[in-house]
């Protein structure tokens, strides 16, 4: 690619500029990353160590990957569901569908967690049935489960709709010309063309199944061992002032950032192409 | 053979077929040709499976196949952008249709793979099996396509503008292999085209679709030479249209009279070719008229004629004609048509003859 | 199934009324119904308890914070955006393609690390912090500290944004203005920023939403001190420790109905750039 000197500026602005860029991104986002482990590692790593095995932080994580578990796969079944009756068929209101589905995205967290509560809360329109029967969804498991499924909702079929709505229905045509079954076009057809968009949306998935803060907080209650996340985890030792605990609980959950950004730039570096190709 | 009746379909308030019947001998090449939106497209769907007919009756050697699903039809269909499977190797594509099939039906594997290496052989592809789609040229894809849709064994075999995404000259070499995989293999084959050169070339049967409607059933000869409408005549190639009469079985335009017999009398629609124009006749009838605007394209050459009333008509020529014409601006010869064809009618109730097909070869 | 096979276009295509049934079901569920539910609650207010909600003056500065808090936020995001986004798109650099992924780190971390870790940066002992003190300037703590955090979370809107359409611009028209007679800063301000402009304001708003919204990363910096570093996310939050249900969704649906206006007005930005795009 040669770019004309006129459509070029001088060398001291490029370098000026870039170096501008690079420090809003060092203040903004290494610095904070970099904050994390080292104030994790401030006390030595025994100390670090010591918090990890913490019972409580212990059960945080299980708790965690436990919601995490429940919730992408739920919303992974619904954005393969989604995506099929939204790319492979046209219906009136489809749009309609497509938009309705982003509106997790714009719901604040706090939100999100409250929108659970008023439902299933103490005094929220089911809660007394709730107690009649014994059952307790808010400040449980399932009221975690219920506000994560909401925040991550649109991730899988976000990024489904577009990749499927591309490749069309020619595919899937050809094998049922050829004699394959609806399952087996899916299985073998559809599925394969979509599998690394699909990965691609499961890992952001994931990582706000992981991550999300302010909607589980307002379900959890906050009951150490119990319905303590891990980023929930985290602001409890914070308000305790046990900064190494929270700060080494915080770099698990900046670990997790990181790998999901390596594998998240690797697709999209070695399959860009299978991937939707519109992004935000 | 095949045999649709009635067939009707709309999509929302697009009427695609209207009443179309059609009858498919065993080991026939025929061409559906018709411009875009004259549901040929459609038509070949519905005998595929892919798309439901709203009225009439389907017959696939003598089975009725109204309710039968796609993938028990066992037809071959070629699609349009040859829809591989983009994940798949080529020997994969082409054994996906042995591989979903079921109980006693089930191929071994190595069959399947003989199979697939006599069908690559056919296609002339044998060195690409590992490859995949995205690293095939345009004409590959297209044989990969047909092997695919071959497999199957199927008992007709549909093809949508098979050559349509291809250039020029991978077209031309296709074609004649594809006739001659045809008959080779004694395929019954329904191919979409909207080039009156490549439904004249390759099929037996060419039909003629227009809206929704045939509007004829021929041989290639047939078609040409005695097209049933206004509508065939000006799709199979440029014509001059002009208005005329019809007086006791004769037709008179522009002082010229041609037979036209067993037409009613009243107005009259004739066409003229612009090479079947005699620049210098000696005929009774013939009429002076002015050159303009020779060009000399290659083999031919291409002009205008005004007529004394102002109408002007496009001719053209080959070289040899030109030489002993020698048409230059302005100069003026005595012409009369080689040949016209008739149509009783006015221009106003032929509707389709103003619209973008057909013409604009000669207004280009 | 069956009606909802007539409600489509016929295809051969199998499927379409377990699929379509499920999505419908499942987006029911899970978003439609529970969100329905907030507005019913709204609506439990009376006129005389909604004036006293939004003539609270804790409630009325608690949303002015996140409002302007996020549009100062989103004002600055553009700004800092462009820079990356230009300097990723235009020029080569060594690291570049660490950077470029790096930009949506605050998509990717947890908002709660990235609460503490700005906490701890901008602290007056912080390494940060610590500059800004003898200047006696306060971060954290104030709102100056919710726009930072607010800030943080943002940026990958715009640099997102703004990217593909910089990428996607054609250098003739540069080269045009050049050759007749642009200076490059000219060139930059004529013909490239208002090719941009759609873009710019589709990521500033995004960004807006997303902090206006935003609970996690603040809460940390923000001190939460009412009517001064308290945000309205805090406020609901608050509001149903005291079982305030109907208060809770009353300040929820206000905060959902500036979102939806400014995504909106990002949905009539980007139809209309397209639409005007040659």
């Amino acid at each position: 690619m040669s770019v004309s000197n006129a459509t070029r500026e001088p060398r001291w602005v490029q370098i000026t500029l870039t170096l501008l860029a690079l420090l809003v991104l060092a203040l903004f986002l290494v610095l904070p990353l970099a904050t994390v482990i080292i104030q994790a590692l401030s006390k030595g790593v025994d100390r670090s160590i010591a918090t990890l095995e913490n019972q409580d932080t212990l059960s945080a994580i299980r708790l965690t990957l436990t919601v995490a578990l429940i919730s992408v796969p739920l919303n992974l079944i619904f954005g393969l569901s989604a995506s099929w009756a939204i790319t492979k068929f046209t219906f009136p209101g489809k749009s309609l569908l497509v938009s309705l589905i982003e509106i997790p995205f714009s719901v604040s967290p706090v939100i999100s967690g409250l929108i659970f509560v008023l439902l299933f809360g103490l005094r929220g329109l089911f809660g007394p049935w709730l107690i009649d029967h014994d059952m307790k969804i808010i400040f449980a498991l399932p009221g975690l489960v219920l506000a994560t499924v909401f925040v991550t909702f649109p991730f899988v079929a976000r990024e489904l709709i577009p990749l499927m709505e591309e490749q069309g229905r020619d595919e899937e045509e050809a094998a049922l010309v050829l004699g394959a079954g609806g399952f087996r076009a899916f299985w073998s057809i559809t599925l394969p063309n979509v599998r690394w968009g699909l990965l691609y949306g499961v890992l952001l998935c994931n990582a706000r199944a992981m991550g999300e803060f302010g909607a589980v907080s307002v379900v959890s209650g906050h009951v150490r061992g119990l319905t303590n996340t891990l980023p929930l985890h985290v602001e409890i030792l914070y308000n305790d002032y046990d900064f190494v605990g929270a700060f080494t609980a915080a770099s698990i959950l900046a670990l997790l950032a990181l790998v999901t950004l390596i594998l998240k730039t690797a697709l999209e570096w070695w399959h860009r192409d299978e991937l939707a190709s519109s992004r935000h | 053979m095949i045999t649709a009746k009635t067939i009707s379909k709309r999509f929302g308030t697009f009427q695609a077929l209207d009443g179309v019947t059609i009858n498919v001998e065993k080991g026939r090449l025929v061409a559906l040709l018709g411009p875009s939106g004259s549901g040929k497209t459609t038509l070949l769907r519905i005998f595929a499976g892919l798309d439901e007919a709203d009225s009439g009756d389907l017959i696939l050697d003598g089975l009725n196949a109204n309710g039968l699903k796609a993938k028990d039809r066992q037809v071959g269909f070629v699609f349009q952008h040859y829809a591989l499977f983009r994940h798949m190797t080529v020997a994969d594509n082409i054994a996906f249709g042995l591989k979903v099939r079921k109980g006693k039906n089930r191929l071994a594997k190595e069959q399947i793979e003989a199979k697939v290496a006599d069908l690559l052989n056919l296609v002339q592809l044998n060195g690409l099996a590992k490859r995949y789609p995205s690293q095939l040229s345009g004409g590959q894809r297209q044989r990969v396509a047909l092997a695919r849709a071959l497999a199957v064994e199927p008992r007709l075999l549909l093809l949508d503008e098979p050559f349509g995404a291809l250039d020029a000259q991978v077209r031309k070499d296709l074609r004649r292999w594809l006739r001659r995989l045809h008959d080779e293999m004694g395929l019954t084959s329904i191919f979409v085209t909207h080039d009156q050169e490549e439904a004249l070339e390759l099929a037996d049967t060419v039909v003629v679709m227009n809206s929704g409607k045939i509007e004829q059933i021929g041989s290639p000869a047939e078609i040409y030479d005695h097209p049933a409408t206004p509508f065939v005549f000006q799709f199979l190639g440029n014509a001059n249209r002009l208005n005329g009469e019809i007086k006791s079985g004769e037709a008179h335009t522009h002082g010229w009279t041609w037979p036209a017999p067993g037409l009613p009398d009243g107005p009259a629609v004739v066409f003229l070719r612009p090479h079947e124009i005699d620049m210098t006749s000696s005929r009774a009838d013939a009429q002076l008229a002015k050159i303009r605007h020779p060009l000399i394209l290659g083999p031919i050459v291409r002009a205008e004629l005004e007529l004394p009333d102002g109408t002007f008509l496009e001719v053209e020529l080959s070289r040899e004609e030109h030489l002993s014409v020698n048409p230059e601006e302005g100069s003026v010869v005595k012409i009369a048509p080689k040949r016209l064809t008739v149509f009783a009618g006015s221009v106003m109730s032929t509707p389709h003859l103003d619209s973008s097909f057909g013409v604009d070869n000669y207004e280009i | 199934m069956i009606t909802l096979n007539r409600w489509r276009t016929p295809s051969i295509i199998p499927g379409f009324g377990l699929t379509a049934g499920y999505t419908v079901f499942y987006l029911s569920l899970i978003v439609l119904i529970p969100l329905s539910v907030l507005l019913l609650k709204a609506l439990n207010l009376n006129l005389d308890q909604w004036v006293a909600l939004i003539t609270d003056k804790r409630v009325l500065a608690a949303l002015r914070l996140s409002f302007v808090g996020a549009l100062v936020a989103g004002f600055l995001d553009t700004v800092l955006g462009l820079l990356v986004a230009w300097v990723l798109v235009r020029y080569s650099f060594p690291g570049r393609k660490i950077a470029d992924a790096l930009v949506d780190l605050p998509f990717a971390l947890p908002t709660a690390v990235a609460g503490i870790a700005l906490t701890a940066l901008y602290a007056k002992n912080g390494w940060i912090g610590q500059f800004f003190e003898p200047l006696g300037i306060k971060i954290a703590y104030t709102p100056i500290g919710v726009v930072i955090a607010m800030t943080f979370i943002g940026l990958p809107f715009v640099v997102r944004t703004v990217e593909p359409i910089l990428q996607d611009l054609d250098r003739d028209v540069e080269e045009a203005a050049a050759s007749l007679g642009a200076s490059r800063l000219q060139t930059f301000a004529h013909v490239l920023l208002p090719s941009l402009g759609p873009a710019l304001m589709a990521g500033f708003s995004l960004a807006t939403a997303r902090a206006v919204g935003e609970y996690g990363s603040v809460i940390f910096i923000a001190g939460n001190m009412p009517g001064i570093s308290e945000i309205a996310p805090l406020l609901i939050i608050t509001k149903l420790e005291q079982y305030d249900y109907n208060g809770a969704a009353a300040i929820a649906v206000i905060m959902l109905a500036i979102s939806f206006t400014l995504l909106l007005a990002v949905n009539i930005i980007s139809r209309k750039s397209r639409s005007g795009a040659p």
